[in-house]
């Protein structure tokens, strides 16, 4: 059985990841590597590295980014943060990136989409989608949550899978940070509308939530933040529990 | 010293490789020189991309002749273990003909349980005789694909997703994986480390 999929998010700022970080029995934890490699050695199937350095250097910083983690780390892992050219991604994945995710300038062009996927393969594109739930239903949001558009969740969500995204990486703003579970409804939809694989995002506050995500969410993988970097959760014990409730997991 | 060369060709996760060898002390030489390759003690033939235009540019760079021509050990993965069967159905496309096996789509049976790409971490379960270490059996490895080895006579390991297919095959001198060892966390850095160093 294919395993589902624990994956931390990190934040990272000018090469430092952000957000406070309070993690024992480490040297540097605000070393995206050295924090990366701890969660490897914990049993976190992928990882997430969200850049959110804004300055015209960016390209250069990632691409030192996705080099440093390739080399340390034997797990794959997704670069994402303001990319927007097919150029970007090229130098992101020849540096060793296994994947990359795209967000706002896949809704500005979503041609994007096409390209990446043709140039490197639907597998590597992970698209992305920040959403709320409005009177009308769900909609996307630009620039984490601040910028509402016209783009309804899963007429984008399925757009971007038949342009050739090979993921999806839903966020709900609604849910996000609020450590009161996932938005199960708007993911399990998205699972059984599309062919490809859904990372869940936004709500995790307890192991119960990621037993949620993954039976009645219908998710493929439940990625988290704060509550793995503050340590509330170890993923060791979150697999564990899993694994007991019946869910298919890597347990090492 | 073993002479390891990784074949340079227009395929992804290259960089992926070279890391994951350093990381356990071995110096691989990336190229798509004949001599080099052919001379080698041990050849990697890497692989994330798609199967056609892989292909062309094998027969278009005569790198299809050298790797049939091969003796020593050689390791494929991922696109390279599907090129060394004799037929893909991505783009309906003549593969090496190394292992006689096709190589199919997944078609999902259900579609929110059956993703396509099978993407992640899957058990694999050893054949007698394979080549894969025996601490490998029943471990979870990380296997990113929409294409997939049927089982058969060269079938060195098993994995199950949508029905069983070849995780890893073995002929002659040829060993491949269809999973990432240099993904597969310490599971597959075992693998790697008896490729190249045994």
């Amino acid at each position: 059985m294919l395993a589902k999929r624990i994956i931390p998010c990190l934040d990272v700022k000018d090469g430092r990841t952000v957000k406070g970080i309070n993690f024992v029995n480490l040297r540097d934890a605000g070393d995206p590597v050295e924090l990366g490699a701890a969660y490897s050695r914990q049993g976190a199937d992928e990882l997430v590295f969200l850049d959110i350095t804004a300055t015209h250097e960016k390209r250069k910083t990632l691409a030192e980014l996705a080099r440093h983690v390739a080399a340390e780390l034997n797990i794959p892992f997704t670069i994402g943060g303001g990319i927007s050219s097919v150029a970007d991604v090229g130098v992101l994945l020849e540096s060793g990136a296994d994947k990359v995710s795209i967000n706002s300038a896949a809704v500005r062009n979503p041609d994007l989409i096409n390209d990446l996927s043709k140039e490197f393969g639907s597998q590597c594109i992970v698209l992305a989608i920040d959403a709320k739930q409005m009177e009308q239903g769900w909609y996307v949001h630009l620039n984490g949550g601040r910028i509402p558009t016209e783009l309804e969740l899963f007429a984008w969500a399925r757009e971007g899978t038949e342009r050739g995204a090979g993921e999806i990486l839903f966020t709900s703003m609604d849910h996000d940070g609020t450590k009161q579970g996932f938005a199960l409804e708007a993911t399990a939809r998205l699972s059984d509308l599309l062919p490809i694989p859904i990372i869940a995002s936004g709500g995790a506050g307890t192991m119960e939530h990621f037993k949620q995500v993954f039976t009645t969410g219908k998710a493929d993988a439940g990625l988290a933040a704060s509550i793995f970097h503050f340590g509330e959760i170890p993923i060791p014990s979150l697999k564990n529990y899993l694994a007991g409730q019946g869910i298919t997991m890597r347990i090492i | 010293m073993k002479d390891i060369v990784i074949i340079q060709y227009n395929a992804g996760n290259v960089r992926s490789v070279l890391f994951a060898l350093e990381r356990m002390g071995v110096h691989a030489t990336l190229t798509g020189d004949h001599d080099r390759i052919r001379q080698a003690d041990k050849v990697i033939f890497p692989g994330v991309g798609e199967a056609s235009s892989t292909m062309a540019y094998l027969r278009r760079h005569g790198l299809d002749e050298v790797i049939r021509s091969l003796t020593q050990p050689v390791l494929g993965v991922c696109l390279g273990m599907q090129l060394l069967c004799t037929h893909s159905e991505e783009n309906d496309t003549e593969c090496l003909g190394i292992i006689p096996q096709k190589v199919k789509r997944f078609v999902p049976k259900n579609q929110s349980e059956h993703k396509v790409p099978h993407m992640g971490w899957n058990a694999i379960h050893r054949e007698p005789g394979s080549f894969l270490p025996e601490s490998v059996e029943g471990e979870y490895v990380y296997f990113v694909h929409s294409y997939y080895a049927e089982q058969g006579p060269y079938t060195a390991a098993t994995c199950n997703y949508i029905e069983p297919f070849s995780a890893a095959m073995q002929k002659d001198n040829f060993v491949a994986t269809q999973f990432h060892p240099e993904k597969s966390g310490p599971v597959g850095a075992r693998i790697l480390e008896q490729f190249v160093k045994g």
